[in-house]
């Protein structure tokens, strides 16, 4: 198959930029696909025995993008009430233990339920596939169970937290976790089974990219989303079975009294944290990596321009993914390790300093001489980028034995953790989620609103955790309800600039029910993106995404061949003037109201209609 | 057109019928979001690898656990493993290794098409499994019978309840460590001095065992050969629905990629117990 035929097109006359009888296909679904899904992705409300049972991997994303946002809601209520009663020393509202079970709460339902299923279960189930050119996942069934798995979960760590909740913090310490009266059991066994959804997720995403990808799909034509993924996964299946077993151990201390963990009968409690730093410090990467990938995507659409370092980024995920598996002994450097192996896990931590910082400076020089388009999902990338920089900086100095013993346990170390893991990746994920939503449910969110939420929430961000580096540094330890009269100021600053966060996220789900509901309707490529879920699909997609299978021939961010590199802004706005960066596109025809051939005239690939606005 | 395209459509041989148009190109067991079998099973056959590894990762932790210990106490790990039968547990290495070669046959014969010859050789892979178990259930309630249990429920000698210093019936019961010595056992506050202390008061036990962390290598025992039990009944369903298929008539020379994989999940079953019986029950 001729697949890299790459010269016709630079030097075909637009009209005839397919070959005849190639023509993409822009309608809504015409005929039934099989399944319960017979009238396709676009009708999003059918009935909910056919979302219940689909096995279509869009709506398996958007019933995972509701359950994560629901929990991370649920999960940033309870930071908003630590906050609160840290506004004053002493207790407001709530008693030591209340609050012990409330930091928990926080942090368990934060990282297994939301932070860790988070891109890869909602936004990476929805576009892998498209991105790849294939009808769906290789198991469309098991991605289905994974989700039930991962419900099930969820359901048992609210069982969990509704008997009492846990004290233990979101690490399960041995040998505390060991003896507390709190519910230690149910939250065990709901980690281990919502691990288990992790797995099969990471399972399905490398068979899908390994064995489902178009014609002409190479790996260095990968979008670099689609590279993130591929690292994540890896991480997933090697890193969570080693928790799930953790958690088998600790439930059978509890249960059995095995001892395993249990100094009195000579188990080891450390032996826990490096069981358990094994599987976290890893996935710390599975929360991040996917955010990397993300911001490549927004980073190559929003600045038009080739990502810079194409292939550096796509293998420095895979370096940090490995790297990730060795430097688990840097939580430890105070539990009394041998300092040989204090300093070997400190210096593998600064290795992954150096792809990290390979994606930074490349995401920074792709935007220099770009056309840098400062839509809503570019503003959340760089607000990513300001803050993850910040936070990756910072973990370069914990990962420094001599910082880390003063700073172990402060609030430095909450307020590093939160600038990767909140301005990292829920930054990204919202940037992503701004980005993929009118792909999703073929509406437009509001741009103005989503800029005023990403200043809003930056500046928020900002207030809440910048001043925790100063408390932390000065001393304020970690996971204390109260405190000292010398800390009082910076945590009253430090609440209120939680509530600017706590708003600037409730504007961005105002903006997607909103949109849902009163959004403009979205055409085919609202951002001029040149991967396949933006070129070859409707928006929402079709049932089975595409009429015809695509065959690659260029790169995912190969704009000077997509836009025929000859300045006169064809197919950017139309005006000559416009740069490189697309016009909005008129909106497309609803289908309920326009037949399908209506349909058909109008939408080509949502590039062509003249307005040169291109802040 | 205003633009280039990244890319171009071709058809494929479902294009535009959405997996609907089987024709004689199509068997039934294709799935339309596949281009080939070939695709389809590559897929199957990876993903199950991958989810293999995952298996391997799980019982590592605990062959972590299992060199962290024996490191720790090697004494203890020899002495202890004096207990386990190790006739029981080399008649099941044999059954196990007899069902390998029976599932690994039953993959073959369902590629020349046999499917008689697959479904009994199917039938005899869970019959081989089922006597594994067995084997183990006998050894388990012989252990329960002498009141070796995992950890602090260890019993050392006929009814004397081995408790260690600090660790009352109660104080487990309510989840907590330190209070008063427990039974007969003299109070110790040096956790170093207990090794010695229970040596004085039970001397060399009722069969054989004098040191108080048995019970942590009998954990390690119990959860292993525990997990790795669950995984033998796990795949005793599985082979077992296999074989009704087979029966069937689901599976063919052309179509067989469920007994292939389930075939892979059972020999890394037993290429677990392969590692398992000498850890456990060779060591001298």
């Amino acid at each position: 198959m001729s697949t890299v035929a790459t010269a016709p097109v630079r030097t075909e006359p637009a009209t005839r930029a397919y070959p005849p009888g190639h023509e993409p296909v822009h309608h809504y679904l015409l005929e039934p696909g099989p399944g319960p899904d017979v009238r396709g992705f676009a009708r999003v409300w059918p009935t909910i025995k056919a979302w219940a049972t689909t096995v279509d991997h869009k709506r398996i994303g958007v019933m995972y993008l509701f359950t994560v946002s629901l929990f991370f809601a649920v999960a940033g209520i309870a930071a908003l009430g630590v906050r609160a009663e840290l506004m004053n020393p002493g207790s407001d509202f709530l008693t030591a233990d209340q609050y012990n079970r409330l930091f928990t709460f926080h942090g368990v339902v934060m990282v297994f339920l939301f932070i860790v299923p988070s891109i890869p279960a909602s936004l990476g189930n929805f576009a892998l596939p498209i991105q790849l050119g294939a009808k769906d996942v290789a198991f469309p069934k098991l991605n289905l169970a994974s989700y039930y798995i991962f419900l099930a979960g969820a359901s048992i760590a609210l069982y969990a937290i509704f008997t009492g909740g846990i004290d233990t913090g979101w690490t399960f310490y041995t040998p505390y976790s060991d003896t507390t009266n709190t519910a230690v059991l149910p939250m065990t066994l709901a980690v281990f089974v919502a691990g288990f959804a992790s797995i099969l997720t990471g399972i399905n995403f490398i068979v899908t990219i390994h064995k489902m990808r178009a014609p002409g799909l190479t790996w260095n034509r990968l979008p670099l989303f689609i590279w993130a993924l591929y690292a994540v996964s890896i991480v997933q299946i090697l890193a969570t079975p080693v928790i799930g077993i953790t958690m088998l151990l600790l439930a059978m201390e509890r249960f059995l009294n095995i001892g395993i963990f249990d100094p009195a009968l000579g188990g080891d409690p450390v032996l826990f944290q490096h069981f358990f730093w094994f599987y976290s410090h890893p996935a710390v990467y599975i929360m991040i990596l996917p955010a990397f990938g993300v911001i490549s995507e927004l980073m190559g659409v929003f600045s038009r321009q080739k990502v810079f370092g194409y292939r550096a980024i796509a293998l420095s995920s895979v370096a940090i993914a490995m790297l990730g598996f060795f430097v688990w002994g840097h939580h430890m450097f105070v539990s009394g390790q041998s300092p040989l192996s204090s300093i070997v896990f400190s210096v593998i931590t600064f290795l992954i300093g150096v792809p990290s910082g390979i994606k930074v400076l490349n995401w920074v020089a792709t935007m220099y001489k770009g056309s840098v388009w400062l839509a809503t999902p570019m503003l959340y990338a760089l607000a990513f980028l300001f803050l993850f920089t910040i936070g990756g900086l910072t973990g370069i100095m914990v990962g420094a034995i001599g910082v880390d013993i003063h700073l172990h346990d402060t609030y430095f170390i909450v307020a590093h953790f939160h600038y990767v893991m909140m301005g990292g990746t829920v930054f990204a994920m919202i940037g992503g989620l701004f980005y993929w939503w009118p792909k999703m449910f073929g509406k437009m969110m509001s741009e103005r609103w989503g800029r005023i939420s990403a200043v809003v929430a930056f500046f928020g961000f900002n207030m809440t955790f910048f001043t925790q580096f100063v408390l932390g540094s000065q001393g304020m330890p970690r996971r204390y309800f109260t405190y000292l009269d010398q800390y009082h100021d910076l945590h009253m600053v430090s609440t209120v600039g939680s509530w600017f966060l706590g708003l600037g996220l409730l504007m961005v789900l105002g903006n997607m029910i909103w949109s849902l509901f009163r959004g403009k309707p979205a055409p085919g490529n609202p951002w001029g993106a040149a991967t396949l879920e933006w070129t070859h699909t409707t928006s929402p997609p079709d049932h089975h995404n595409f009429h015809r299978t695509p065959l690659v021939t260029h790169g995912p961010y190969d704009y000077d061949a997509l836009f025929a590199g000859d300045g006169s802004g064809d197919g950017t706005g139309g005006d000559g003037s416009a740069g490189r960066v697309p016009g909005m596109p008129a909106p497309v025809p609803n289908p309920e109201q326009g037949g399908p051939q209506e349909m058909h005239k109008s939408v080509d690939l949502g590039l062509a209609q003249p307005k040169s606005k291109h802040d | 057109m205003a633009v280039h395209p990244t890319s171009v459509t071709v058809d494929d041989p479902h294009a535009g019928s959405h997996g609907h148009a089987h024709a004689a190109d199509h068997p039934p067991h294709l799935k339309h979001y596949f281009v080939s079998s070939e695709q389809q099973f590559d897929a199957a056959k990876l993903g199950m690898w991958l989810f293999l590894v995952t298996e391997i990762l799980l019982f590592g932790g605990m062959f972590v656990a299992y060199g962290i210990y024996r490191a720790m106490y090697p004494e203890l790990f020899v002495e202890a493993s004096s207990q386990l039968d190790t006739i029981m547990g080399a008649v099941n290495t044999a059954v196990l290794l007899a069902s390998s070669l029976t599932v690994a046959w039953s993959i073959r014969a369902i590629q020349m098409n046999n499917k008689k010859l697959c479904f009994w050789l199917l039938v005899t892979t869970v019959a081989l499994a089922g006597m594994f178990m067995v084997v183990k259930y006998f050894e388990y309630t012989h252990k329960f019978e002498l009141g070796i249990y995992p950890g602090a429920n260890m019993v050392y000698a006929e009814g004397t309840e081995f408790t260690l210093p600090g660790l009352g019936d109660a104080n487990i019961a309510a989840g907590e460590h330190g209070g008063a010595a427990a039974h007969d056992t003299p109070a110790v506050d040096d956790p170093g001095r207990v090794d010695q202390a229970v040596v004085e008061v039970h001397g060399l036990g009722s069969h054989g065992l004098h040191n108080q962390r048995a019970g942590l290598f009998f954990s390690i025992y119990y959860v292993m050969t525990g997990i790795h039990g669950l995984h033998v009944l796990i795949g005793m369903v599985a082979i077992t629905i296999l074989a009704v298929k087979t029966w069937r008539g689901k599976y063919s020379d052309a179509w067989y990629t469920p007994i292939e994989n389930v075939g892979l999940y059972w020999h890394v079953v037993d290429v677990i117990w392969i590692f398992l019986f000498p850890l456990m029950y060779l060591i001298s």
